[in-house]
């Protein structure tokens, strides 16, 4: 018996216990059995999951088509939009020793930050990540990038003099790869320090979103981890960064004035000095030496080093926006989209320049007006179409697909010819003296022009869906409601339109959700006063590459329309929507 | 690379092996004063590499990021504007050159770096050719009662000379022009448009025009409607100007005074394939050299960008022309210009961009 067949026989089956009468299909549990023994509902739905399967296999191409070019770039464009990585992973010391600085007590924080700032700085400008947070701070406060740009080139500078007291008072042997590999290093035997060289690793991977060598020639000895912390983690940024990025040999190498300047930091701690002055590990004797010399080592004064390479890193509000946006996340984007910002004492405030607000209304507005106009020109050349013979109709609908076939940018152009200040339009007017001469009509460059030429260019997509709708109307019902008496407007209106409401529905829904999105007929014809939030989108997709305002502008965007048609579907239903 | 700078001046040395080049331009006249300057001589020479063009240069800078991000650089040579070059710097998305290593000497044997002067202004920016965003008015206008525009500030006079004027919708010029002829001295400008209240005279200044004014956001539409008469002074770029000016004959003419500098050139982005290296260097070395630089402008009016190249520029390929008076460089053109400073607008573009914005939509 197939599934079918049981499906059938046990909906003739009019009762439970009928069924049971049926004693040879049935188990000793009181459940159908199929002729092969199993239970009908397994047997049913393992051939129901077949069924299944192959239809899924059927969209499987579309339903993968989709995710990957749809659902997976609006869920990034959404991830975008709030953000903010870029700054916890490139200075993750400084923000760690910011800590509890509150720009409403203090100008700018104390040395121990700058001190941080030096080595996170350092580490970025080798690995050229400095500029990046710099253009990422300088969307949110103006001078960012030139600070950091010019800061990264100073960091060599900033720790020359620890290399050079140690170089020229201690021993020329501070300046070589040899020495500084045998002090700290496994290249004479000694447990690595692994959790260092492991964390550090994760800390490069993810300032440089690049994958860094987990076998490495050489490491920081465990022991030195402990004696020198902050050299052996300076240390280890370096060798990794040889081996990685710059591809060289760490025995070769020179380290970084960072090292030197980590060392100077070290030795700045008595506990450690003290440490440091007995050690007697591989090298012991220069650092021994240098450790006991301490004192005259150059006072550590980053933050004044800092101050005068530009004083701006003495402001309050740079420190300020350091600190509000030290988050893996950020609602800055969301906020500046509204046209909010956070002042520096991280409230909430209006931003001083509003401009998105007044772009989304107005994209809302010419979004509207567009869709009335096409519907008030489509409505009757719909009509038309639907009502004429067969021959005439294909001709006029011709017509009206032949703007699909022709480049919008023609189409737009075209436009701008006919409308401008000397255009075709206002010479004849000036020709036949409707207008003077010294007073043309303003058409182009404004609202005005981004409406005609928008209506032009979305109107097939009202009229298609209306024509389509109106083709099934049958002329009797017409001529019914006149025969019964209606007027003809009464027969349109009461009989004719309530027909057509799917088709207005239908264009309406396509013409308003393809205008509030478009850009480049805007963008020519538009001036000043008729640019949409669309071209706020794309210029900082482009122009200014803020990705994650324009992530966020778009998303908002996006919410909008969702929130439009959750209102159409509200108020006229989505049901009532034919497309063909 | 083994090839010797020096070498260049007579023709490229070919890399060995089968190479395909991805360059990308602005298209246009342009794109073909490359295509003839550049691409044809260089492929002519070196059979085994094939170039392949692009014109997406206005985008470049979103489009080298999101190939960045997506892990495939498709391009190998990208022609920008300095501006884009020191912001693919900073993010790290072009390569950095040494211009010693990959640029050729001058055929006196100028260093490159000193030949190329200042205008290396980034470490990854290997610079082309100097254009400038300057303004052109007609010759016609009866308003003007036969007087002519003879300086920048003619841009803001009404009175004198009414009429519709084209500037571009982005603040970079436009700020320095009004600040210049609000009475700002030309050292004071960027000092003075850095606080709010300079900021606010500027804006003050674009007011007393803005309903005089439409606004353009491609290079292509001042000389249009210089041409139709739908403006009658507007700022574009030089190469722009000299083609409707000479190539189309149009009743327009030059307005050189407070001409802004700037450049355009080459950045080779940071994830090029390893491989194309030897081609992308070989090009590079042979398009920089004197001749090739200073043979692009029989093409197109943009001074070539080293001071060698100079002396070497002739006569337009096809109007036959002496193409030197219509270099932005020339002395007689050069007499009162303005640097465009990458460096402050790479810190104010952001902002000084949404103040601008929302003063034009106000």
């Amino acid at each position: 018996m197939s599934p079918t067949d049981a499906t059938a026989e046990g909906l003739a089956i009019p009762s439970r216990e009928a069924q049971a009468a049926k004693a040879d299909n049935v188990d000793s549990r009181g459940r159908l059995l199929a002729a092969d023994g199993t239970p009908l509902k397994a047997s049913l739905r393992r051939a129901l999951r077949r069924e299944k399967l192959r239809a899924f296999m059927l969209v499987a191409p579309l339903l993968a088509f989709i995710l990957i070019t749809f659902i997976a770039p609006i869920g990034q464009m959404l991830t975008r939009s709030i953000g903010n990585e870029i700054v916890p992973t490139t200075i993750p010391g400084t923000l760690a020793a910011m800590g509890e600085w509150d720009p409403s007590v203090s100008d700018a924080p104390d040395e121990r930050v700058f001190q941080a700032l030096f080595f996170d700085m350092f580490l970025a400008a080798e690995l050229k990540e400095h500029t990046k947070l710099g253009t990422r701070l300088n969307y949110e406060q103006q001078g960012m990038s030139s600070l950091f740009r010019g800061a990264g080139r100073q960091m060599d500078n900033f720790g020359e003099p620890y290399q050079e007291f140690l170089e020229d008072e201690i021993d020329e042997a501070w300046d070589t790869a040899a020495y500084w590999t045998t002090l700290m290093t496994t290249k004479e035997g000694g447990a690595a320090a692994s959790d260092l060289t492991a964390s550090v690793r994760a800390r490069l991977q993810a300032m440089t979103e690049d994958a860094f060598a987990a076998d490495m020639p050489i490491e920081v000895r465990a022991d030195m981890a402990a004696l020198l912390p902050q050299t052996a983690t300076a240390y280890t940024e370096f060798l990794l960064t040889a081996v990685n990025v710059e591809e060289d040999d760490p025995l070769e190498e020179e380290p970084w004035e960072a090292v030197h300047a980590a060392l100077a930091v070290d030795l700045a701690d008595p506990d450690l000095r003290r440490a440091a002055t007995t050690y007697a590990g591989p090298g012991a004797e220069l650092l021994n030496r240098a450790a006991g010399r301490a004192d005259e080592m150059p006072p550590l004064a980053l933050k004044e080093a800092f101050l005068d390479d530009d004083e701006d890193w003495g402001d309050r509000e740079i420190w300020g926006t350091i600190k509000q946006y030290a988050g893996v996340y950020t609602a800055g984007y969301y906020l500046a989209a509204v046209d909010m910002a956070y002042s520096p004492e991280g409230e909430v405030v209006e931003a001083s320049v509003p401009i998105y607000l007044t772009l989304f209304w107005r994209t809302l507005v010419l979004s509207v007006t567009i869709t009335g106009t096409c519907l008030l020109l489509g409505y009757p050349i719909a009509w038309l179409l639907a009502n004429l013979p067969m021959r005439t109709a294909n001709l006029l609908l011709i017509l009206v697909l032949l703007p699909f076939w022709t480049s919008l940018l023609v189409r737009t152009s075209s436009w701008i010819v006919l409308l401008q200040d000397q255009g075709v339009i206002n010479d004849v007017l000036v020709f036949i003296g409707i207008v003077a001469d010294n007073n043309r009509l303003q058409m182009m460059f404004n609202e005005v022009g981004t409406v005609v030429a928008m209506t032009h260019i979305l109107l097939p997509f009202m009229i298609l869906p209306l024509f389509s709708v109106m083709k099934t109307i049958p002329p009797s019902y017409l001529r019914a409601a006149k025969s019964l008496g209606a007027t003809n407007f009464t027969a349109f209106w009461r009989v004719y339109f309530p027909q057509t409401v799917p088709g207005i529905g239908a264009g309406a829904i396509l013409v308003f959700i393809l205008a509030i999105g478009y850009y480049i007929t805007p963008e020519l014809v538009g001036g000043t006063s008729g640019i949409f939030i669309s071209n706020r989108i794309a210029y900082h997709i482009s122009s200014s590459l803020n990705w994650g305002l324009a992530a966020a502008l778009g998303s908002l965007l996006l919410i909008a329309v969702l929130v439009l048609y959750w209102l159409y579907d509200k108020i006229v239903g989505i049901d009532n929507v034919k497309l063909g | 690379m083994t090839a010797s700078p020096a070498m260049a001046q007579d023709g490229p040395t070919c890399p060995e092996g089968e190479f395909t080049l991805t360059m990308v331009s602005w298209g246009g006249a342009y794109e073909a004063s490359q295509e003839k300057a550049y691409y044809q001589p260089f492929t002519e020479a070196c059979p085994n590499v094939t170039i392949v063009q692009e014109s997406a240069s206005n985008e470049a800078v979103a489009k080298l990021r999101a190939q960045a991000e997506a892990g495939n650089t498709t391009w190998d040579v990208v022609d920008v504007v300095a501006s884009d070059a020191i912001r693919l710097c900073d993010e790290g998305l072009a390569l950095e050159i040494d211009p010693e290593e990959w640029l050729a000497e001058a055929p006196d044997g100028t260093s490159a770096e000193d030949d190329f002067g200042d205008l290396l202004v980034s470490d990854c920016f290997i610079p082309q050719i100097v254009y400038s965003t300057t303004f052109g008015y007609r010759t016609d206008v009866e308003a003007w009662g036969g007087s002519v525009p003879g300086d920048i500030c003619a841009v803001f006079d009404l009175e004198g000379f009414p009429g519709t004027r084209s500037l571009e919708s982005r603040p970079i010029n436009n700020m320095e022009w009004a600040l210049y002829c609000d009475g700002v001295a030309k050292e004071d400008i960027y000092d003075v448009l850095e606080t709010d209240e300079g900021q606010a005279r500027a804006f003050a200044k674009l007011d007393s025009i803005k309903d005089s004014t439409i606004w353009w956001s491609a290079g292509a539409e001042t000389p249009q409607r210089l041409a139709d008469g739908e403006a009658v002074i507007g700022s574009t770029y030089n190469g722009r100007l000299f083609s409707v000016i000479e190539e189309q004959d149009q009743p327009v003419a030059m307005l050189w005074d407070m001409q802004v500098f700037d450049l355009d050139g080459w950045v080779i982005p940071s994830g090029v394939a390893d491989e194309d290296l030897p081609a992308i260097e070989a090009f590079i070395n042979f398009a920089t050299d004197t001749q090739r630089l200073a043979d692009q402008a029989k093409y197109i009016s943009y001074g070539p960008a080293r001071a060698s190249s100079a002396p070497l520029v002739s006569t337009h390929a096809e109007l036959g022309i002496e193409m030197a008076p219509h270099m932005p460089t020339d002395p007689n053109n050069a007499a009162n210009t303005l640097l465009y400073n990458y460096e402050w607008w790479a810190d104010f573009r952001d902002d000084l961009d949404a103040k601008f914005q929302a003063w034009l939509t106000r």
